[in-house]
């Protein structure tokens, strides 16, 4: 049974806003990935998505392509992945883990397999790029099996016939692109994103997360006055695999995630407390 | 082999989700799914506007010079001494290959929509150079992905779209090769959806793309079964052309699929061999799966990983194909198999020597098998390759390959 909905129940009553940070599975290293995860929770993290390593990734920029490149050639798979989640379970029940990644993996082991591989690690969700809501019955009908979500992107180009029957099939909470564009990329138009997440509200009561081009915590502080979540995924990419080519030292890398992920804690707090 | 089918089916595919049987579709993100949305609704309302085609066919007989001659390899057939072997001379169109069709028939799409700027992915550089010279007709900024080691092996074709006007960005993520170019030419489209048409050079991608290009593509096949008419009375019996996405090869087979008397091969890259594991195959030794926005063989590991390909022509190293291709293998319509590098360069070399027609290293794989073909047939019978590009661009390659040094000759 999936963790998002108790959680984003609990946020809205209390009227706060999720801080979602994003890895790459196995990126610098699997040894670290799990310590990782553990200290971005401790900073402060709501929920976290796990990037399934792919050889293509259509819709990444530069930042995680590499990320991808690194936990492959550390042998990272999607297998290896639900491994790394199930001992980061053997501590925490409770953090919701939603996995983002392509399809192809996913088609090569079929997707029953995956669901019950998921339900078994523990995870609560799947954000799958290209697989849009024309493509996709064949695995929801496998993940509704384990009450697992489907967690749908919306993006700015997404016109409003689309945007009625993509929150008819979603669940979980919506994930909104908030440019057009590729992970990382260019400058934010909060007004913008403001004004879609207006639309979007006008035909589901689902939270929404807002992701791409969400850098440092004024950003984060900004899009949180609108958004159910904010999602940060390039810049603690950069800044973990950045320390750890430096220092070598898996410690020093978390603890920079760790301050990272405190500081939009704390920005998103402060915006969304006023 | 002939088989029963139902000439209707071939009509019935793509169906309105872009599917051909399992494969095809729209496998892309959501940022895309307008723009694609938006494309399929203009070439629904234009392919059969007689305004569109007689434009389009205007440009085809004008600018890249069709009809293309089906040209008898008189000496060739002989030496081989079975069925005799005709060759549809794509190299001899405007910039030297079948790429051109394409390329003219979305650019005038893009004129349709009013998109100032086109992007395009290419491996051998064919396609970049017939996308760079559509958009130095028309005016359009133009920027052209490309591996980077593409770049090193294909420099002539790199320096000529340069002339043209167009930027080539050089890709340094992955493989560095037509794969990771398509990728970034997606990644590009993504961000520049508003004022950005994509041209894709091959029957591959997301839907519309493999049966929009499919469809323009297929000037090839008519022209070369009426000019088979013409020339001997009869249709061939068998096709033979190269495959890596597929386009030179659909273009020639489509208006043959209901001819349940004509057999047909397309010709896979082999490389080093299938058995080697280093080839660029997906037909022959790959497992369906989804790439760049649809569902086709694939060459991938067990983790779902898309693997490295290897092969002596740029223009074939990519590890999927187009999904019609999928389709037509899984209904067995077409045959699919393979030629060697090394096939492949005896093949260039004799047909330079014995004909006066250097193909280019792609085409090259579809005259290995055309030899081996006409070999176990009798004169009687006629087998059409599609030449489908000209071999200038590979001269230094093969210069590499036979260890010549240019300049010491």
């Amino acid at each position: 049974m999936s963790r998002l909905g108790p959680l984003f129940d609990d946020l809205r009553r209390d009227k706060r806003c999720a801080v979602i940070p994003y890895l790459v599975a196995g990126d610098p290293s699997e040894a670290l990935t799990v310590p990782l995860m553990h200290s971005l929770v401790h900073a402060g993290a709501d929920v976290i998505e796990i990037g399934v390593p792919f050889s293509d990734p259509m819709s990444e920029g530069p930042t995680i392509q590499k990320g991808h490149e690194r936990a492959l050639a550390g042998g990272t798979s999607l297998r290896s992945t639900l491994a790394l989640v199930k001992q980061f379970r053997a501590t925490d029940s409770k953090t919701p883990l939603i996995l983002m990644g392509y399809a192809n993996p996913l088609e090569r082991q079929g997707y029953a397999v995956v669901a019950d591989a998921c339900a078994d690690a523990g995870i609560d969700g799947l954000i799958t790029v290209d697989l849009p809501p024309e493509e996709v019955d064949a695995m929801n009908t496998e993940l509704q099996r384990h009450h697992i979500d489907n967690i749908f992107l919306i993006s700015p180009t997404t016109s409003d016939v689309r945007v009625a029957t993509i929150t008819a099939q979603a669940s979980g909470f919506i994930y909104y692109v908030a440019l057009k564009g590729v992970t990382g990329a260019g400058h934010l138009d909060t007004e913008a994103v403001e004004r879609h997440l207006q639309t979007i509200r006008q035909h589901t009561d689902l939270p929404i997360a807002v992701g791409f081009g969400i850098k440092d915590a004024d950003t984060a502080a900004t899009v949180s006055r609108c958004a159910d979540a904010v999602v940060v995924g390039s810049a603690l990419v950069d800044l973990v695999a950045g320390d750890f080519a430096r220092h070598q030292s898996d410690a020093t890398a978390i603890s920079s995630a760790h301050s990272l992920i405190s500081n939009i804690r704390t920005g998103v707090n402060l915006a969304t407390s006023n | 082999m002939t088989i029963e089918i139902n000439p209707e089916l071939y009509a019935q595919v793509p169906d309105a989700h872009g599917r051909f049987g399992p494969y095809g579709g729209k496998f892309v993100a959501e940022t895309l799914m307008f723009a694609l949305a938006e494309l399929e609704d203009l070439y629904n309302e234009l392919k059969d506007d007689p305004d569109f085609l007689r434009e389009f066919d205007l440009d085809l007989a004008h600018y890249v010079g069709r009809p293309s001659p089906l040209y008898e390899a008189s000496r060739w057939s002989d030496m081989i001494g079975g069925g005799r072997i005709y060759l549809k001379r794509e190299d001899l169109n405007h910039t030297g290959a079948h790429k051109v069709n394409n390329t003219i028939g979305q650019a005038l799409l893009a004129k349709h929509m009013g998109k100032p700027r086109v992007i395009a992915e290419t491996g051998a550089g064919q396609h970049g150079v017939a996308t760079a010279t559509v958009a130095a007709r028309l005016g359009l900024e133009c920027h052209v992905f490309m591996g980077e080691e593409d770049v090193r092996r294909q420099a002539l074709n790199v320096y000529r779209m340069k002339l043209l006007g167009a930027e080539v960005v050089p890709v340094t993520s992955g493989s560095r090769t037509l794969k990771d170019a398509m990728n970034e030419a997606l990644r590009d489209w993504v961000t520049n959806v508003d004022n950005t048409f994509y041209i894709i050079g091959t029957v591959a991608g997301p839907h519309p793309y493999p049966m929009l290009v499919r469809d323009f593509q297929s000037v090839i096949g008519r022209e070369a079964r009426a000019q088979s008419l013409a020339m001997t009375g009869k249709l061939p019996d068998a096709l033979v052309a190269c495959v890596g996405g597929g386009s030179n090869a659909i273009g020639l087979f489509h208006p043959f699929l209901e001819d349940n008397g004509v057999a047909m091969y397309g010709v896979e890259a082999g490389g080093k061999g299938v058995e080697t594991g280093e080839h660029a195959a997906p037909l022959s030794a790959g497992i369906p799966g989804i790439l760049h926005g649809n569902r086709t063989y694939l060459m991938q590991d067990e983790d779902g990983q898309i693997m490295h390909t290897h092969s002596v022509s740029a223009g074939l190293d990519y590890p999927g194909v187009g999904p019609e291709h999928a389709w037509l293998k899984d209904i067995g319509r077409v045959n699919y198999v393979a030629a060697t590098d090394t096939e492949a360069l005896t093949a260039f070399h004799r047909v330079t020597r014995v004909e006066g027609i250097m193909p280019a290293l792609e085409t090259a794989h579809a005259l290995a098998y055309a030899e081996k073909l006409a070999a176990k047939m009798t004169p009687d019978q006629h087998i059409i390759v599609n030449l489908s590009g000209r071999g200038d661009k590979d001269i230094l390659t093969v210069a590499e390959i036979d260890g010549i040094d240019l300049g010491a000759l």
